[in-house]
């Protein structure tokens, strides 16, 4: 006989999840994924100035914010076919690439962490052996037994207070955690100085964006001016900061992030084998990759678009855009042709209907449809994205730096490569990634003070701003490797106005419910598909929420 | 090892004992309240002035006991949350974790499910202080739930027994993005679904991370709500237009205009009133506290504001960079003080930014309790 566990909310990700679970034997049978926020941004977008949609399509998420408004900005510039200058490039791959990094760093460290390493423990901790173990894996300067004691003193406080804060009711007794005290203490530090590092590295959208979060941009290029003999525009000061901001990067993630997963998870091999999702994975490029229409037509990072297809993680398929439809069988929506058809997201609609039960509720995934997310699907197939997706493509394509970063990852932890499909693998190339990220942002800002250096400061192409320059009606296509994954926004224009708006979401793919053929999305096939994950307490359910948590859930983004 | 569950209050300790056993010393907790002194006054403040402040704050402050707090996440983005941790000095963001006990706050906390909703349960029971981020669908409950329940059960439980309620940012100001044309989900703010009880609006998408720790640390040090103009934001925050206090203003006056992005006045750091800019419209401290860490703010980063502190901005303010009616140019600073002039008259305080900072400069210096009058 199987029980209800029911996760809601399930928190450290953004926006609102309800996991449904049944469980038996202490191993999770079944699985049920339902967004449960609905806001309607791409029915409002409809009849707005097209030069606007990117400040509409930016509040999808305040988490990883500017993705969406780049890639609104993506699609607007493919409708109306404008050209940007070479350093509005530049700006938006700077911006892009710093809040992936900022974005995985947070989630890490604020979001996932507390699965993995337990706060309480770290107080039994020797601050001297956290510092010696810290020395071991990197240079960081803030590995001293110093920053140790402060921070086993300041959770000493806290614990001793009686008021716990946001540690209060945590699963602090549960068998599942089991790093030595000296890593709790480590990656708590740790903790503490992402804090710090991640108000640093956001300062480069400041100077850009003038804020953040949600920075501006602008559609035909950006509106920061370059002019080195001004004080208020991109000069010297500005470009010294920005140097600053790409050093900083790098060392934390190289010195703290990265080294931090690999240790973490070297604790925790077991989960290698745990939480695999569905075998189809699908990328453009490297996490960054992004532009206007098919992506087959630029090549991100070197990289050809492409899928990996039915566990063959060693062959790329070749990527069609037009094989991309949405379903809403599991979803709260209609759609004019039937609710079992697929819609390409050109042709796509959004018309909420909402038909689960009137809060309060118990359960409810046993009606057919139990979520707000569409079910996005390549095909037939039902696929993952993320940054396991672009490692693993990257992989099998041969390029160099994942090659090696790969091989020797996996070689410390004595892994396969169809491991890396799993909890504990997609955590690891998150933070492989970032240090890829901010090693290409090194060369990327090399590139654009090379540029000044040479006189190019144009950052705004001014040709076509007016309406009158647009065609009478036009569609685009915009694509981003975001954070959680591949991400893409669809607009038809018409007389100057957005027509139809659809966005599908890396969390629109990975979150999504049963389509029509009964296939699960990555959560769910990654919770149930194997009938073996483990859930030891179902009123502690950590193990849920290790495998939930490793996709970075973002549910404002995957239901708009 | 199992954690207690914390008592709500540690019977007789002071913040300041708090504080202290928490390793805060005196000496940071005037740092902060003198960044909290500054804030709060707006207006320039004159040598030494900072420090006394500061030492009326940092008193204040220690007296308090440490409240609990609740954090809720209705219809929205994060991105309240994600500014908040930005804040722009170190330590503040800490000292303000330190100062309130956060025990339900779905982005930053340990458990979840059954064991987060508890933590919310028990918070809900005492007095605390209730942070709100986004916005309550109207249409269909099933538009947005949490736990199993609606929307408006959730703010209205966790409203119940709080002291002291904060809307922060426009979807719990006013329903922001999703409340525009046509509003699928009727999405609407906080104190359409709280009426009767005093709700102190942060708007901005997001609001700056400054604006909304000071609120919180205004609640702490004077035991009450601060003044707020007749759509419930702070004075201290919200008392001036961005125009007032812009850089560019000086463009503005001598008609110096960016006319397009690519132009040489965009260069030059011209005013963009002609590119959309609703500064002279929006109030908003951007100028003055700037953003993440002081860096820069949009206006000065090139772009033209987007009045994003403002009631049913994506529907008032659109298209965006369309010049806002009334605003041509040259001579119009009459039309355009108008704007301010209607407003602050509204509320009935005929007095401008730096009055109110008078005000409160005053109301510290004679450490008098009671609320600062309008005069």
């Amino acid at each position: 006989m199987s029980t209800r566990v029911v996760i809601d909310p399930l928190t450290r990700i953004e926006g609102h999840l309800r996991v449904e679970l049944l469980a038996e034997d202490r191993r999770i049978k079944d699985a049920f994924a339902c967004t449960t926020q609905f806001r309607g941004v791409e029915n409002v977008l409809v009849g707005r100035d097209p030069r606007d949609a990117w400040v509409f399509a930016q509040r999808i998420c305040g988490v990883c914010t500017f993705t969406h408004g780049l890639c609104s900005i993506a699609a607007v510039e493919d409708a109306i076919g404008y050209p940007i200058p070479v350093q509005a490039k530049l700006i938006r791959d700077l911006m892009m690439r710093t809040i992936l990094i900022q974005d995985h760093v947070i989630h890490f460290y604020q979001l996932q962490a507390l699965d993995w390493v337990n706060v309480v423990t770290a107080l039994k901790a020797d601050p001297a052996e956290a510092a010696r173990i810290g020395s071991s894996l990197s240079n960081w300067t803030g590995n001293s037994r110093g920053a140790m004691a402060e921070t086993q003193e300041t959770v000493k406080k806290i614990v001793e207070s009686g008021q716990l804060s946001i540690f209060t009711n945590g699963y602090w007794d549960h068998p599942g955690y089991q790093l030595p005290p000296a890593v709790d203490l480590l990656a708590v530090t740790h903790y503490l100085q992402a804090l710090t590092f991640q108000r640093e590295m956001i300062k480069l959208h400041t100077i850009f964006g003038g804020k953040n979060p949600h920075p501006n941009m602008l559609v035909g290029g950006m509106a920061t001016p370059i002019n080195m003999d001004n004080e208020w525009t991109i000069n010297q000061v500005r470009l010294d900061q920005l140097k600053a901001i790409v050093a900083g990067t790098q060392t934390f993630v190289e010195q703290v992030y990265y080294p931090d997963v690999l240790a973490i998870m070297g604790f925790y091999k077991e989960w290698f084998d745990i939480g695999a999702a569905n075998p189809n994975l699908m990328a453009l490029g490297l996490a960054g990759t992004w532009g206007s229409g098919d992506p087959n037509l630029y090549r991100g990072n070197r990289l050809e678009p492409g899928l990996l297809l039915d566990g063959d993680f060693r062959k790329p398929v070749p990527f069609d855009l037009s094989k991309i439809v949405e379903y809403i069988s599991s979803g709260w929506y209609d759609y004019s042709v039937g609710a079992d058809k697929a819609l390409p997201p050109w042709q796509g609609e959004t018309n909420p209907n909402y038909t689960g039960p009137q809060p309060p509720y118990e359960w409810l995934s046993d009606r057919p449809k139990y979520t707000w997310d569409k079910a996005p699907r390549y095909g037939d197939k039902a696929v993952q994205v993320g940054p396991i997706a672009r490692m693993l493509l990257a992989y099998a394509q041969g390029e160099p730096s994942v090659v090696t970063m790969l091989d020797a990852a996996m070689a410390q932890l004595g892994i396969r490569l169809e491991q890396m499909n799993s909890t504990a693998g997609r955590t690891l190339a998150r933070a492989m990634e970032s240090v890829l990220m901010a090693r290409e942002m090194q060369a990327v800002f090399a590139d654009f003070a090379g540029r000044i250096l040479n006189g190019d400061t144009a950052v705004f192409n001014p040709d076509k701003w007016e309406p009158s320059s647009w065609p009478q009606a036009a569609k685009g296509v915009g694509f981003v490797e975001a954070p959680r994954g591949l991400l893409s926004h669809w607009v038809q224009l018409e007389k100057g106005a957005i027509k139809n708006y659809q966005c599908v979401v890396p969390t629109t793919w990975n979150a999504s419910g049963r389509d029509p053929s009964g296939q699960m999305g990555a959560f769910e096939y990654a919770l149930a598909h194997s009938k073996q994950h483990p859930l030891t307490d179902k009123d502690k359910p950590l193990e849920a929420l290790r495998t939930v948590h490793s996709f970075d859930p973002c549910m404002s983004c995957a239901v708009h | 090892m199992l954690v207690p569950p914390p008592p709500i209050w540690r019977a007789g300790e002071t913040l300041g004992e708090q504080l202290a056993h928490a390793g805060v010393s005196r000496r940071d907790l005037l740092k902060f309240a003198g960044r909290m002194a500054t804030l709060i006054a707006m207006g320039p403040l004159l040598p030494g002035q900072t420090a006394a402040i500061a030492e009326t704050i940092a008193d204040k402050l220690a007296s308090v006991k440490k409240p609990n707090a609740v954090w809720l996440q209705l219809q929205e983005c994060t991105g309240c949350l994600e500014s908040t941790l930005r804040a722009g000095h170190t330590s503040i963001e800490e000292l303000v974790l330190n100062m309130v006990s956060l025990n339900y706050c779905e982005l930053v906390m340990a458990a979840s499910g059954n064991a987060a909703n508890a933590a919310l349960d028990a918070t809900n029971r005492e007095p605390h202080i209730l942070v709100i981020n986004g916005s309550v669908p109207t249409a269909n409950a099933g538009y947005c739930t949490i736990g199993g329940k609606s929307t408006e059960t959730i703010l209205r439980e966790a409203a119940a027994n709080a002291t002291a309620i904060l809307a922060v940012g426009s979807c719990a100001f006013d329903g922001c993005v999703q409340a525009a044309a046509p509003n699928p989900t009727g999405a609407v703010g906080v104190r359409d679904i709280l009426t009767g009880r005093e709700v102190v609006n942060v708007s901005g998408c997001p609001p700056i991370a400054d604006v909304i720790t000071a609120t919180i640390v205004y609640v702490l040090t004077y035991g009450r709500t601060p003044p707020v103009d007749e759509l419930g934001r702070p004075l201290f925050a919200y008392g001036a237009r961005i125009h007032d206090n812009c850089p560019r203003r000086a463009h503005y006056d001598a008609g110096q205009f960016v006319t397009s992005f690519s132009d040489q006045a965009s260069r030059e750091g011209h005013c963009l009133a002609h590119m959309g800019c609703k500064g002279p419209d929006t109030f908003s401290p951007c100028p003055v506290i700037k953003w993440n860490g002081e860096i820069s703010f949009p206006i000065q980063a090139g772009h033209p504001c987007l009045g994003c502190t403002e009631p049913h901005w994506f529907d008032r303010n659109t298209p965006f960079y369309h010049a806002l009616p009334n605003i041509p140019g040259m001579g119009v600073e009459s039309t355009a003080n108008k704007v301010g002039a209607v407003a602050l008259a509204a509320v009935g305080v005929g007095i401008a930014a730096h009055g109110v900072a008078t005000l409160v400069r005053r109301h510290l210096r004679s450490d008098d309790d009671t609320p600062p009058s309008s005069d």
